[in-house]
């Protein structure tokens, strides 16, 4: 079996470490990581509890192929109670820290309560220790990643933590690893700062040696391999343009929500894209994009590397900045950028570092600007409120500012650090917080593409496009094509995104590889490794297993159907240009078909039937 | 031709290999004292702790190895060595005639002035016989001091904590290893040390040992006394030249050479712990006493005395050491040297301490605890006389980043060869 | 003709699939931390750089050796810890010039490439080409041309997986 068989609980309140054996009756039933760490998070934690308080828990997860030669297994999670939305929150992330954490032995870590003073976990195998953050306490994540290397003397240690956004009660902040890698969404990384807990660094010098059938195994990644190897999209559009690879294909389909979504073009996004970030630079002939780079065991190397011109505004006289670093995803360049209507690659870049720095999510920071551009467009939000700077459409300056004060937790910082919907409440205007469930959007306009409409209002998690891509059949045609603004069918295939998605997270994996694979691509490789006989219909089975168990305890939190909406403009206001001009997001037609084939009421509460089938 | 090689240690075995490897037909003689076929000093701890037996500490491990090479081993030991008529005398009573000489005698454990070292129950660690003699008296209970916390002294120190001893280790410095740490990195030794429950006196000599109803007493400095079932004594080596007096071969602390590692006698030779031979790092001659200068000496010595030219660029003092599980290693001028700078990370938490020295943007030593990985890299860097560049400041700020410094500064990463 | 490990770092993602494959091959464990082949990352430059032994023809390990456990395999041109002999003394490891003699304090030992017996896991595993078994007469001259050109970049670089026969993976 490709688990360690063994979790760490740490209780942060007194201190204590112990040790335990995974429940390998739950593993079979939810694999991993996703679905394994929400098990115990709904086994233990009070879904009406205060995020931020004590009571909640804190999990990070590996999968059982994390740190395996499959490729991209190299991702871990972070689970716990969302602060942001209130709801459950599992954010994922690549790098190396979670193939280290497993390393180091260890399928999972609780922690539990709240620390009296800062404090980090430091885990070299067997030997795991609580030790004193006061130092790095306050510092950014950039900062305290070196203080710790240094104290540890050793390069090869990986940490996961949390910058000064967490401490200060940013309510989107994320974990970082490795630098610029990040569980990114939902404010998880605010949840650790709230107990206290400013990193989790670890050294693994185990490593994973209990695959079931070893043989079989690297037969069956090197098959993944090849097919990954073989695909348009992960053989070449990813490792040359990154997640960039969308930017211009989703502007064309009129998909790309500009300026707090009032628009549905961008006329910047040329000047944003990955093929832009190749182009050399007017200023200095050199591109934006360094190279691209992998996470552990990947072999798309998605990942984007950038230089920003040292001349560049943002960063003349700050030569910290005058390095190579994690560069734009298509997430973040359009949420800084479009949804901003700044067109400065070289701007939104360096507001994508300091994302890095201080951990924070940049999708919903940049949304939330985008809707503090539009409250100061109309007057609400004024010079007063914002320290002096204009906060306009296209402005690179505000953008600018606005990072930086969130991530230092000063001036208008708290403001946007209150994330969209927060914010437009604090304002009086919550009809331009453009969330779903209080979680700022991603990418894709639900008007130009209506199953996202569906996906983003029933997410477990609030809007997001990584709980059930649809873009991947509704514009790239995978596996296969539907038609974008047709409503038919969506039900059934954003169920389907959904379940496959829960299974691609429960497993150590990437979901990017679903642009290649599907289940049958990935039940060989985790049954040559994982005892239980796991084929593509007990992955399906799980992901939906797991759907209903988080959509569960939303209901017990108090997030429930009338919760699976979307904001007015999207459904009222139609798209002013591309392909879908004229149409709104037709959710009201979609939902009730999309409840019955969940076997929920049509309240969307998951039935007895449903539960009892899914064994829950 | 006969190429006659007096020690069968490192030095005299790798010599008399590389001999034979350049000249098929030459007669090679080794004439070593002690009744073991050649063996390895280095090998004795890990006899000491059971991990091996007799056979695993031979320098060579074929049977007929020697034999199959056309080397004769000689046991004996060499009286007295005759330049002008190139000839030695035996102990034995006979005599050797040669046309080369190799004088690799090595070293012997220094007698330190102390009255009562002579006792019953006083033992040197260094040669098979006497690990012998201390594994048969390490039983569990037994009283041992070990005096000095030198090299030898540290890494036997693991094998007699096993066996159940009640330890006292005395040394005369401020610290432990001082010719290999500083004070910090020492310190931390000691701390490990006592930390695993061994009981460490530093800056205390030992003023004499007194027998005492068949045991010792072992009278301290610091005005302690402790009792002893044996006292093992490590407190450094000398080269073996005493026999070399009135020869004519010029001594110093150990046999004086050029760079082609010759004697003041033509023909004669000297390699390995006996050898005064050229510091990398100062330029300056001095008895390193460590087994890669051996195995280098062993080598160039050789060239020359099959008739090859090879200079002898100067070997880099370095050692590696395990102390009872914690490894420290040194590196050239680890203590510094004159307008250099420096730069240092210690971790007593978690016994981890790493210190480089610089000269200009040049490497010149380095000393670590707890650092294993690519840890070869820190002789690499000295040796090539590697310009760091930008790498230098990066490495005062992080000094772990020395594999990173190595690969910038000398890549085209990949085909790497040939840098030293 | 004996063949070399041929490393270029450029083409290198970082991705330490080598380091698994290395790892697998001799400990039998997916584990980057005992894999013989190390990738450096120079995260300030966005850079990589696979290095491991490259059997030189110096050998300070093999002559630093007290015991005579490392030895040459004649047919790859491998120097190869014999793991029965070594004492874990560590000599080789600070003799080692390139500092890829390491010591696993798990198993007391040293460890060091021995190119798998001349079929090196590093390099089947590596999926952007940067690490190839080729014939051992390619210099590092035209590498050292590319390395100096790359030092400028002007343009982006990046990798792509490089088309391969599958391999397959034999583990005795």
């Amino acid at each position: 079996m490709a688990w360690t068989n063994k979790v760490m609980r740490v209780n942060l309140t007194e201190g204590k470490i112990t040790e335990e054996p995974l429940n390998m009756e739950w593993a079979q039933q939810y694999l991993g990581q996703r679905g394994l760490a929400t098990k115990y998070l709904v086994e233990e934690v009070d879904p009406t509890c205060d995020a931020l308080g004590p009571d909640n828990k804190f999990i990070v997860t590996t999968g059982p192929l994390t740190g395996t030669m499959a490729s991209t297994g190299g991702r871990y999670s972070v689970v716990t109670k969302s602060p942001l939305t209130g709801t459950v929150a599992c954010s994922n992330s690549g790098g190396y820290f979670g193939a280290e954490l497993k390393a180091a032995g260890w399928d999972m870590i609780i922690f539990e309560g709240k620390s009296p003073k800062p404090v980090y976990l430091y885990v070299h195998d067997d030997s795991v220790q609580l030790m004193d953050a006061g130092d790095i306490w306050g510092k950014s994540v950039w900062e305290a990643d070196e203080i710790l290397h240094k104290k540890h003397q050793d390069a090869l240690i990986k940490i996961a933590l949390v910058g000064r956004s967490a401490e200060n009660g940013c309510l989107y902040s994320a974990v970082v690893n490795d630098l610029h890698r990040a569980a990114g969404r939902s404010g998880v990384g605010t949840v650790m700062a709230s107990k206290n807990l400013k990193a989790v660094v670890a050294r693994g010098t185990k490593g994973v040696g209990n695959i079931k059938d070893p043989m079989r195994f690297l037969q069956a990644t090197e098959e993944g391999k090849r097919v990954l190897r073989e695909n348009a999209v992960t053989g070449e559009g990813l490792p040359k343009y990154g997640t960039q690879v969308l930017m211009n294909v989703i502007n064309e389909s009129g998909a790309m929500p500009t300026r707090n979504m009032r628009e549905t073009q961008f006329e910047g996004a040329h000047k944003i894209s990955g093929e832009a970030m190749h182009e050399p630079r007017a200023s200095d002939g050199q591109p934006n994009l360094t190279t691209n780079a992998a996470c552990f065991g990947c072999t798309i190397a998605c990942g984007r590397i950038s230089t920003v011109d040292q001349g560049h505004f943002t960063i003349k006289n700050k030569p910290e900045y005058w390095k190579a670093s994690g560069g734009l995803e298509y997430e973040a360049a359009w949420s800084l950028g479009s949804d901003n209507g700044v067109d400065d690659l070289d701007a939104i870049t360096y507001a994508n570092f300091v994302c890095n720095e201080d951990g924070i999510d940049p999708i919903s920071f940049g949304a939330t600007v985008a809707a503090a551009m539009e409250l100061y467009e109309m007057g609400v939000i004024t010079n007063e409120h914002t320290g002096g700077m204009a906060y306009n459409f296209g402005s690179a300056e505000a953008l600018v500012h606005g990072v930086e004060m969130v991530a230092a937790g000063e001036g208008f910082g708290r403001d946007l650090a209150l994330g969209s919907r927060r914010m437009c409440e604090k304002y009086g205007h919550p009809e331009l917080s453009m969330t779903v469930k209080s979680q700022e959007f991603p990418a894709y306009d639900p008007r130009g593409i209506q199953g996202m409409g569906l996906a983003y209002a029933t997410s477990n998690r609030g809007a997001c496009h990584l709980r059930g891509y649809t873009v991947a059949s509704e514009i790239l045609g995978i596996p296969e094509k539907t038609d974008p603004l047709a409503t038919e069918g969506k039900a059934e295939l954003v169920k389907a995104f959904q379940d496959a998605t829960a299974a691609f997270d429960s497993s150590g994996l990437c979901v990017f590889t679903s642009f290649a694979w599907t289940l049958d691509d990935v039940a060989p490789q985790l049954d040559a490794a994982c005892e239980g006989g796991w084929t593509t219909e007990k992955l399906v089975e799980l992901g939906e297993r797991i759907w209903n168990m988080e959509r569960e305890f939303n209901r017990l939190a108090g997030v429930t159907g009338k919760d699976d909406t979307l904001p007015k403009r999207l459904l009222e206001e139609a798209a002013n240009a591309g392909p879908a001009q004229g149409k709104v997001n037709e959710l009201g037609k979609m939902l009730p078909e999309y409840y019955k084939i969940r076997g929920w009421t049509a309240d969307g509460v998951v039935t007895d039937e449903t539960k009892q089938r899914l064994g829950l | 031709m006969h190429h006659v090689i007096i020690g069968a240690g490192p030095a005299g075995v790798v010599a008399a290999e590389h001999i034979r490897r350049l000249d098929a037909d030459a007669k090679i003689s080794i004439i070593g004292d002690e009744p073991e076929p050649p063996y390895s000093r280095m090998a004795i701890p890990y006899f000491l702790i059971k991990q091996i037996d007799e056979k695993g500490t031979h320098l060579r491990k074929g049977a007929d190895h020697f034999a199959g090479l056309g080397i004769d081993l000689v046991q004996d030991r060499v009286a007295t060595v005759d330049a002008a008529g190139k000839q030695l005398s035996l102990a034995g009573g006979g005599s050797v005639a040669f046309d080369r000489l190799l004088i690799a005698t090595g070293s012997s454990p220094a007698t330190p002035p102390v009255p009562g070292v002579e006792s019953q129950g006083v033992y040197n660690c260094w040669t098979l016989e006497d690990a012998r003699n201390i594994v048969s008296l390490c039983q569990p209970g037994n009283r041992v001091v070990l005096m000095g916390a030198g090299f030898i002294g540290c890494i036997i120190l693991e094998a007699l904590a096993s066996s159940g001893v009640d330890l006292t280790v005395v040394e005369m410095e401020n610290r432990m290893v001082p010719r290999m740490m500083n004070e910090a990195s020492g310190g931390l030794i000691k701390a490990w040390c006592e930390h695993k429950g061994v009981r460490v006196h530093t800056s205390t000599k030992v003023e004499a040992i007194e027998a005492s109803g068949g045991a010792l007493n072992v009278v301290l400095s610091n005005a302690e006394t402790a009792g002893a079932d044996m006292v093992i004594s490590a407190t450094g080596v000398r080269s073996n030249i005493g026999f070399l007096e009135g020869s004519g071969i010029d001594t110093d602390h150990g046999i004086l050479v050029d760079t082609h590692l010759e004697t003041s006698q033509p023909g004669i030779y000297a390699a390995g712990d006996v050898c005064q031979g050229k510091d990398f790092s100062t330029g300056e001659y001095s008895v390193q006493a460590i087994q890669p200068t051996a195995a280098d000496h062993g080598r160039i010595a050789a060239s020359n005395m099959a008739g090859m030219s090879q200079v002898h660029q100067g070997s880099v003092n370095m050692n590696v050491l395990d102390t009872m599980g914690l490894i420290s290693s040194s590196f050239g001028m680890w203590m510094g040297v004159d307008g250099g700078e420096s730069t240092e990370l210690n971790d007593p938490g978690g016994f981890k301490y790493l210190n480089l020295q610089f000269a200009d943007d040049l490497l010149v030593g380095a000393s670590s605890l707890g650092l294993t990985d690519n840890v070869g890299v820190l002789r690499g860097l000295i040796q090539s006389r590697t310009r760091l560049g930008e790498w230098k400041d990066r490495l005062i700020q992080d000094p772990t980043r020395i594999m990173e410094a190595y690969l910038a500064r000398t890549q085209a990463v990949g085909f790497n060869a040939y840098v030293v | 003709m004996l063949r070399a490990l041929k490393l270029e770092p450029e083409k290198c993602t970082g991705c330490l699939q080598c380091e698994m494959a290395c790892s697998y091959e001799n400990e039998g464990v997916f584990n980057p931390s005992k894999s013989r082949i190390k990738v450096f990352m120079f995260h300030d430059t966005g850079r990589f750089a696979p290095y491991t032994c490259t059997q030189c023809d110096e050998a300070w390990c093999m002559h630093a050796c007290p015991v005579e456990a490392i030895v040459v395999n004649e047919t790859t041109g491998a120097k190869e810890v014999l793991e029965d002999t070594c004492v874990g003394c560590k000599v080789c490891t600070i003799a080692c010039p390139f500092g890829t003699v390491n010591y696993n304090s798990a198993s007391g030992k040293v460890v060091k490439c021995d190119l798998c017996g001349g079929d090196p896991w590093c390099a089947k595993a590596c999926p952007t080409g940067a690490i190839t078994y080729v014939d051992g007469d390619h210099t590092g001259l035209d590498r050292m041309r590319a390395w100096a050109q790359r030092s400028q970049p002007v343009e982006a670089s990046f990798n792509t997986p490089a088309s391969k026969d599958v391999s397959s993976y034999q583990r005795a």
